[in-house]
């Protein structure tokens, strides 16, 4: 068991085949969905709401009682990856210590402030696109794709179409050698 | 989160897709149970999303430049698995669905702003998390800017509901229903569809 648990990389398709299986469990017991996204959107409001509460209170976005934001199951839920991936990459060995992957070294060099700019305004575009569509890689990604939602299924074929093309032209076809 | 009632399409299939939530008693008193059990699933899919290698970001990035697929193997898997058993536990009236609204416009723009967002920073929301729990500092930054992102949305989303949230809005639709067909016809045709793939990617990619 341990020997398992302290293995750098398991098969994708045991891999695959669990968080399936959590996602049963998900459903079953807490009534909800495996999805990252909504954490984020309540960090971001209660900051804002911290910040200055009066704009935030104007803005019906976070007024209307569901959308409230709040510590919840899906904030748990981004806290437990955090934690599960430290535990996963503590027991392998398998931490990375590099601020600039190394992929991205080859291709733009080792400066840290262009790699985190680029980070910083990726992470800006997806959530603003993952609002939009109200979703994911784990809310439309898995957990809706496998409750064929339709919606899930045109955001997944739309973020790859887009995420293969911005990615050619980031490395171009040369990048490729280096994967 | 609750998702906003949609007008009810034409009930092809006697789904209970999950609708606006009730207030019941459980709900108003707080219970620790989703904040315990949302740190337990937690911890189980960070773990798992990095055994899988999915919070690297040459893996990511890789999948983007078609050169390795274990992201859509994974994915893949995690689909065919989950929608067995969901829609199993379904059947026997054990689990509630929860579809989110098509509203092709929203999906579509917002899938393709996704991608792009995907590919300059490398990780997706959830795989964010776990990358910076093996040890990726630039995935701070990447959530600095997530939770950017979310409030520039907020800011512009009333603006949003009027238009682009409204074009092509089509309720809680499903597949089966996009293709007129029976839940249980559709099933039987589409794993063993998502199995072949699964299989064929397998066995041609090295990765």
């Amino acid at each position: 068991m341990i020997t398992m648990l302290r293995k750098t990389s398991w098969s994708p398709y045991v891999v695959g085949s669990l968080i399936g299986v959590l996602s049963w469990f998900s459903f079953a017991t807490v009534d909800k969905p495996i999805g990252i996204t909504t954490a984020f959107e309540y960090t971001a409001a209660l900051i804002s709401q911290a910040v200055s509460p009066e704009t935030a209170s104007t803005n019906p976005y976070y007024t209307a009682p569901e959308k409230s934001p709040k510590i919840d199951w899906e904030w748990m839920l981004v806290i437990g990856v955090f934690i599960g991936a430290f535990i996963s990459s503590t027991l392998s060995g398998d931490r990375s210590t590099d601020d600039v992957p190394d992929l991205w070294r080859k291709r733009f060099g080792g400066s840290v402030s262009k790699r985190f700019a680029a980070a910083f305004i990726g992470g800006a575009v997806m959530m603003i696109g993952a609002r939009l569509a109200q979703g994911c890689t784990s809310g439309h990604g898995i957990s809706g794709a496998m409750q064929l939602a339709v919606s899930s299924w045109v955001f997944v074929v739309a973020l790859f179409l887009s995420g293969v093309g911005t990615a050619f032209l980031l490395y171009g076809k040369k990048g490729t050698n280096h994967v | 989160m609750t998702t906003p009632k949609s007008p009810e399409q034409s009930a092809s299939l006697p789904l209970d897709k999950g609708g606006p939530e009730k207030d019941t008693p459980e709900r108003k008193n707080f219970s620790p149970k989703p904040l315990v059990l949302g740190a337990v699933f937690g911890v189980l899919f960070g773990f798992l999303l990095q055994k899988g290698g999915v919070a690297k970001y040459h893996i990511l990035i890789g999948t983007l430049l078609l050169e390795d697929f274990t992201v859509v193997k994974v994915m893949l898997t995690a689909i065919i698995v989950g929608s067995i058993g969901i829609f199993s536990l379904h059947a026997l009236g054990l689990v509630k669905l929860h579809v989110k609204p098509t509203r092709y416009a929203a999906n579509i723009i917002g899938g393709l702003l996704f991608g792009v967002g995907f590919a300059l920073m490398g990780y997706c929301p959830g795989t964010g998390a776990a990358a910076l729990g093996q040890g990726n500092l630039d995935a701070i930054s990447a959530i600095i800017g997530l939770m950017i992102g979310s409030y520039l949305f907020a800011e512009v989303s009333g603006r949003l509901e009027m238009t682009v949230m409204k074009w092509g809005d089509r309720g809680k639709l499903m597949l089966p229903e996009l293709v007129k067909v029976s839940l249980a016809t559709f099933l039987m045709v589409w794993i063993p569809m998502l199995l072949i793939i699964l299989v064929a990617l397998d066995r041609f990619t090295l990765r």
